[in-house]
């Protein structure tokens, strides 16, 4: 047994030191001189000197930056005596990420004596800190409890006795009493009364108590997160009368319009749409919001594994050829003193949900080139974090597959551990200061290379026809995957063979733990043996854990034991209706009365410079967006490559014209005042972003991701019922179906006994099919001269707008959408781009026009002259800053060549389009009044630096 | 005339193998992604291709550091066989991760020296994972093949460890620096962000004495049609994209072997 330290050579640099610098420096302690991170290794095995250096030589060290000793496990390095050190290792159970690969590059120097390794980090700082400075850096900065803990001689943590002695251990619900069945239902398993008392019957019916792989099966597969039960349930909402809101809403859309392209909805793991007659697109988003707030790393890495999973498990697989990804953090420069107990700092949590999306996105080889970043104070205990995932399959394979009895269930992919467990009851519950202690097996870390290889044998097999079904284990684990996967057939399932991370584990913890990377295939029994081969040679493990029978029955067997014996049709259908009431009732809030500002230049730069408009381009060049070759229309576009995308293009088929713009819609905001407008916003600016880069709405396919308060309290679930009624209302003059959603609902963060609800989030993710990139714009304005169109109603709409927001205001005045108007709005434009009349085309939405028109001038280098007493207005409007700043939606700017001046005028004939300024050559951003007076005037630099300045970290 | 045979390494983390089969296939080459296992099995032999490529990804995670472990592998599993290729006058390029594991596993700046590793990488300058468009000039005085007849390209980079470092500068001069990181106007000493890592002399890209074994840490394979440049909507659209060259000039030349 010895451990291993690695750093830099003295004299070159240590770049992850000087960051962890920064973030110190960031902390407010300005005493540290010098960081240093040590790299630590503990090999366990009988391993002799000459090998011993061999790992440290030819392995762990680089022999021109690095430099190592090595120790006797039991002891380490004395350091100078000034200098503080902090060693932080995994918590027992927390998977090791590079476990794995340092066993396997051991191995391949020959050496086969080493049997255990793990890792550590150490820190060492010189520097006039205190004992509370190296404390505050430990907690804000190095170590989350949930995984980490700091190794000192007296807490060296062993694993739990990894013993498991098999005893079948059974719940006596037959004699329970109404209130035992409360307690028992509430405590353990997130069921409520009525659900518990429908469980007591059935099995009561059978003569037996359940046993607690049955209850927790029953637990899993009926939680919110994996059933959605208040949208399926019947809402009351005053004297109507909801049954099953998805249905009566959002999938009412979809049944009615009834487009020819949607080939699988609302039942896969993502929805299918037709790409190009040979391909098929499939698209999912999913959030992972409890497990982000508490390990925001581990939280979003597993979040964005999961939702690449969801692509492939939909059909007979899909390849994932894109990544989305939109959160919403407290303000990022929140004082330390202003946070309540038991939470991360909004930047810390920012920080490391980013780094955990890039580093599981990146690995994997999938562009992350579409997303948002929101702030708002009552996210602060309750993050949220969107990931998405779009996904290219042979339309040949969109359908869900179908198994046979007798077809064999393989278990594909990573080992299962204690991972996860009652993740999804987790999900499905409010966060309290407690959270973080109680929830901490629910928090995992991802492994991106075990996913990028199952997705690689998972596409082999695929195409070698090696298997009829696939999903993907995600929540809930193997209970919702094979559960779900035998439905219609019955299976039986021998736990002891589903392989192990470490020993120790029960049966009914095997059964519902979320370990990721893992994937369930219903195989021929004669293809089994190839499959196994396949993923065998690309150092996959895949294991026949049990087979499809005809039974209809969920049987569940350790060691020769019946644990589970459950009949699907009440696992699927025997879940109780449930009823809810709702109420609305549209908040007031107090009308502006600020005087109109004879000069707007600073409300402009202050806008620009607000966290929510500000440039993300920290965020989006540490994702790689230009993996796979595809992206046509970046996330940042202009003359520096640094200008706002509205979407991006990519082709995921590189030698094919046709290719898929992603784009999504997001403003919480407006629910502040109404949640119908705030969703048909929503709506309106991801269709508007499709538009802007050159798209049309003839095939665009809608998401909806509700992240809400608790449905329990009737004022949130009446705000639910109102976004979801505009969703129906837009998708069906619109023409744009909803293919696939999903909800988290009981985003609640209770701080001294009061709950804190999030912001109504409805966020509207959008995919189209784009006939011919060649034929893409972009948003920086081209050439000097240029005339810049308006085109789009300008109404006085400014509720719930950043330029109320930068006054202290929330307003009434939301913004509202006519589809009607703008279907044919969008389609003149549309016709416009393809005809070539448009160089450059940006959609208006926070900060109004004046915003977009800043974005327009300074991604492309360009001066801009405006006049807003030309802009078309929908009502009257007397005030400049009004008609400069109001979100209406639908509205675009627009660059027309002169010459081009008569023909883009006359397609838009009849629509509300005016010219209103010119590009110029000069640096000057100058906007008009509507009395004539200049109201703005500064250069494009100014404004970007503005825009650049807040999260240039 | 048979087509050129194009082996695309593949190992667990490689990512960019299919747009650089693409960009190989457009240059005219029949291209086979091959797992690392299936040539230390022996499945397939390295012999039956004429062009080797390493492309970018995470092999093994970067796990210890960039490319380690499949440089390692080369080294310990197909060090013959590479070996053999390269005295055969094959050609081999290696792309961002390819790059880092053909350094580590002392194939670059030579293939045959046995003395300890002189050139590696590290984490960049910055702190962070860049994923941006970088301005190169091409050397025509060093004896590469991939890069005749190119004097500069625009091309991405996007990695977390891609700063050259050398053990000892004396070493500078005797490498054969094809790629230099530069401004717009082509100033090879041009700091942050045009040198997006930090690189000692703005490395971009070396090759080895015989100039058939080429690395770079950009990626050609992204910028093989004129769609995928960053400004083609202001700039107007080129049939192909800067990093084609690379791969049509490799398939010329191995056409001949």
């Amino acid at each position: 047994m010895f451990r291993i330290e690695v750093r830099i050579k003295p004299g070159f640099t240590d770049a992850r030191a000087e960051s962890l610098k920064r973030d110190i420096l960031d902390l407010g302690l300005s005493g540290v001189d010098q960081v240093t991170v040590v790299d630590v290794y503990c090999l366990e095995g009988k391993t002799d000197q000459s090998d011993m250096v061999r790992i440290c030589q030819e392995l762990l060290t680089d022999p021109v930056v690095e430099e190592y000793q090595t120790y006797p496990l039991a002891s380490r390095q004395r350091e100078e005596t000034d200098v503080h050190s902090v060693e932080v290792a995994y918590n027992p159970g927390v998977m090791d990420p590079v476990e794995y690969s340092l066993s396997k590059a051991i191995l391949d120097l020959g050496i086969n004596t080493v049997h255990a390794v793990s890792t550590r980090k150490k820190y060492l700082f010189k520097g006039n800190l205190s004992e509370n400075d190296i404390q505050s850096i430990t907690n804000k900065l190095l170590v989350n409890s949930i995984i980490q803990h700091v190794v000192t001689a007296q807490n060296r943590i062993r694993l739990p006795s990894a013993v498991y002695d098999f005893q079948l251990i059974t719940i006596n619900l037959l004699d329970a009493s109404s209130t035992d069945l409360q307690c028992i239902g509430e405590d353990r398993f997130g069921l409520n009364l009525d659900e518990m008392e429908e469980i007591q019957h059935y099995f009561s019916r059978a003569g037996h108590n359940p046993t607690d792989v049955e209850l927790e099966t029953l637990a899993q597969t009926w939680s919110e997160h994996c059933v959605h039960k208040t949208f399926k349930g019947q809402i009351r909402l005053g004297n109507l009368v909801i049954n099953d809101l998805l249905k009566s809403t959002i999938m009412r859309a979809t049944e009615e319009l009834g487009k020819s392209w949607c080939l699988s909805v609302f039942k896969d793991n993502a929805g299918v749409i037709d790409f190009d007659g040979h391909y098929a697109l499939c698209f999912k988003v999913e959030t992972h919001n409890h497990p982000s707030a508490l390990e925001p790393y581990g939280g979003a890495s597993t979040g964005i594994g999961g939702v690449i999973r969801d692509p492939l498990g939909t059909g007979l697989g899909a390849k994932p050829v894109l990544n989305t990804d939109v959160f919403c953090f407290g303000p990022p420069d929140l004082p330390h003193d202003k946070l309540p107990k038991g939470v991360l700092h909004p930047r810390r949590i920012f920080k490391g949900v980013r780094a955990g999306v890039a580093d599981y996105g990146n690995r994997i080889g999938i562009p992350t080139a579409n997303g948002a970043i929101l702030f708002d104070n009552r996210y602060i205990g309750n993050p949220l974090v969107f990931c998405g995932t779009v996904g290219l399959l042979p339309k040949s394979m969109a359908q869900i597959g179908q198994q046979k009895p007798g077809d064999k269930v393989v278990l594909l992919g990573g080992k299962t551990g204690r991972d996860g467990i009652h993740g999804v009851t987790f999900a499905s519950v409010e966060l309290t200061e407690e959270s973080e202690k109680a929830s901490s097996s629910s928090v995992q870390i991802g492994n991106p290379i075990m996913e990028k290889k199952l997705i690689d044998v998972v596409l082999q097999a695929r195409d070698l026809g090696l298997f009829c079904r696939i999903t993907d284990c995600g929540g809930g684990g193997l209970s919702s995957a094979v559960g779900e996967m035998a439905a219609t057939t019955g299976v039986r399932v021998y736990l002891e063979r589903v392989p192990l991370k470490y020993s120790g584990l029960s049966y009914t913890e095997i059964w519902i733990s979320e370990a990721q990377e893992r994937m369930v295939l219903a195989v021929p029994p004669e293809k089994v043996s190839e499959l196994v081969n396949l993923c065998s040679s690309e150092d996959v493990e895949a294991t026949v854990i049990g087979e499809f029978t005809d039974t209809k029955r969920l049987e569940l067997f350790f060691e020769g034991h019946q644990v589970c014996d459950l009949g699907m049709g009440f696992l699927h259908d025997g879940l109780p209706q449930i009823v809810r009431q709702a109420i609305w009732q549209p908040q007031k809030h107090i009308e502006p009365d600020f005087p109109e500002p004879s000069d707007l230049t600073e409300d402009l730069t202050r806008i620009l410079g607000s966290w929510n408009v500000c440039s993300k381009e920290w965020v989006i060049r540490q994702y790689d967006h230009e993996v796979q070759g595809g992206m046509v229309i970046k996330p940042l576009v202009g003359k520096n490559n640094d200008g706002p995308s509205d979407a991006c293009i990519a082709k995921p088929i590189l030698n094919s014209e046709k290719g898929v713009i992603v784009s999504c819609g997001i403003n919480p905001n407006y629910g502040d005042i109404d949640p119908y407008w705030m969703a048909a916003s929503a709506i309106d600016e991801a269709l508007r972003q499709i538009i802007a880069v050159g798209g049309n709405l003839s095939r665009i396919a809608l998401l909806d991701n509700f992240c809400w308060g608790a449905p329990t309290r009737p004022d949130r679930l009446g705000a639910l019922v109102r976004a979801a009624q505009a969703c129906y209302d837009m998708a069906i003059v619109y023409e744009t179906p909803f293919i696939s959603g999903k909800d988290s609902l009981y985003n609640e963060y209770e701080v001294d006994g009061k709950s804190i609800c999030i912001p109504h989030t409805l966020l509207i993710s959008a995919m189209a099919v784009m006939e011919d990139t060649n034929k893409a714009i972009s948003m920086d304005v081209k050439c000097a001269d240029d005339l810049i169109y308006v085109v789009g109603s300008t109404y006085n709409e400014l509720g719930g707008s950043h330029y109320y927001g930068i006054h202290g205001f929330i307003g009434n005045n939301v913004p509202r959408v006519n589809p009607q108007k703008a279907k044919k709005l969008m389609g003149a434009l549309a016709i416009s781009v393809k005809q070539g009349l448009v160089k450059a085309c940006h959609d208006c939405s926070e900060g109004g026009i004046g915003v977009a028109a800043a974005e327009m001038a300074f991604a492309g280098d360009l001066g801009m002259t405006l006049h807003l007493d030309a802009v078309p207005l929908g009502e009257h409007i007397d005030r400049s800053d009004y008609v400069l700043f109001s979100e209406s939606n639908t509205r675009f700017l627009v660059e027309v060549a002169q010459t081009d001046q008569h023909n883009f005028e006359s397609i838009m004939n009849g629509i509300g389009c005016s010219a209103i300024g010119q590009v110029t050559n000069s640096s000057t951003f100058e906007v008009y009044g509507l009395d004539g007076q200049k109201v703005i005037s500064a250069s494009p630099g100014e404004l970007k630096d503005a825009w650049q300045r807040p999260m240039r970290w | 005339m048979a087509r050129v045979r194009v082996a695309i390494l593949c190992g667990p983390g490689t990512n960019c193998n299919v747009e650089t089969a693409f960009a190989f296939e457009l240059a005219g080459a029949l291209t086979e992604h091959v797992h690392i296992n299936e040539f230390i099995r022996r499945d397939k032999l390295l012999s039956d291709y004429q062009i080797l490529a390493i492309p970018g990804g995470f092999t093994y995670g970067d796990d210890i550091s960039a490319g380690k472990i499949l440089a390692n592998e080369l080294k310990l599993k197909l060090r013959d066989d590479v070996h053999s290729f390269i005295r055969e006058g094959k050609l081999v390029l290696g792309i961002c991760n390819g790059f880092q594991a053909l350094a580590k596993a002392g194939i670059l700046p030579a293939p045959f020296d046995e003395s300890p590793q002189q050139l590696t990488f590290t984490v960049n300058d910055s702190g962070k994972f860049e994923c941006r468009w970088v301005y190169l000039s091409a050397n025509e005085t060093t004896p590469c093949i991939f890069t005749k007849g190119i004097k500069h390209m625009y091309l991405p980079v996007a990695h977390a460890e891609g700063k050259v470092v050398v053990a000892d500068s004396k070493i500078l001069p005797s490498l054969n620096i094809v790629l230099q990181y530069t401004d717009e106007a082509g100033n090879t000493e041009a700091g942050y962000p045009y040198n997006p890592n930090g690189s000692v002399q703005n490395i971009a890209g070396i090759c080895d004495s015989s100039g058939r074994v080429f690395a770079l840490m950009p990626h050609p394979e992204r910028h093989i049609l004129g769609v995928q440049h960053p400004r083609w909507t202001r700039e107007g659209r080129k049939e192909f994209g800067d990093g084609f060259m690379i791969f049509l000039n490799a398939v010329r030349w191995a056409e001949r072997i």
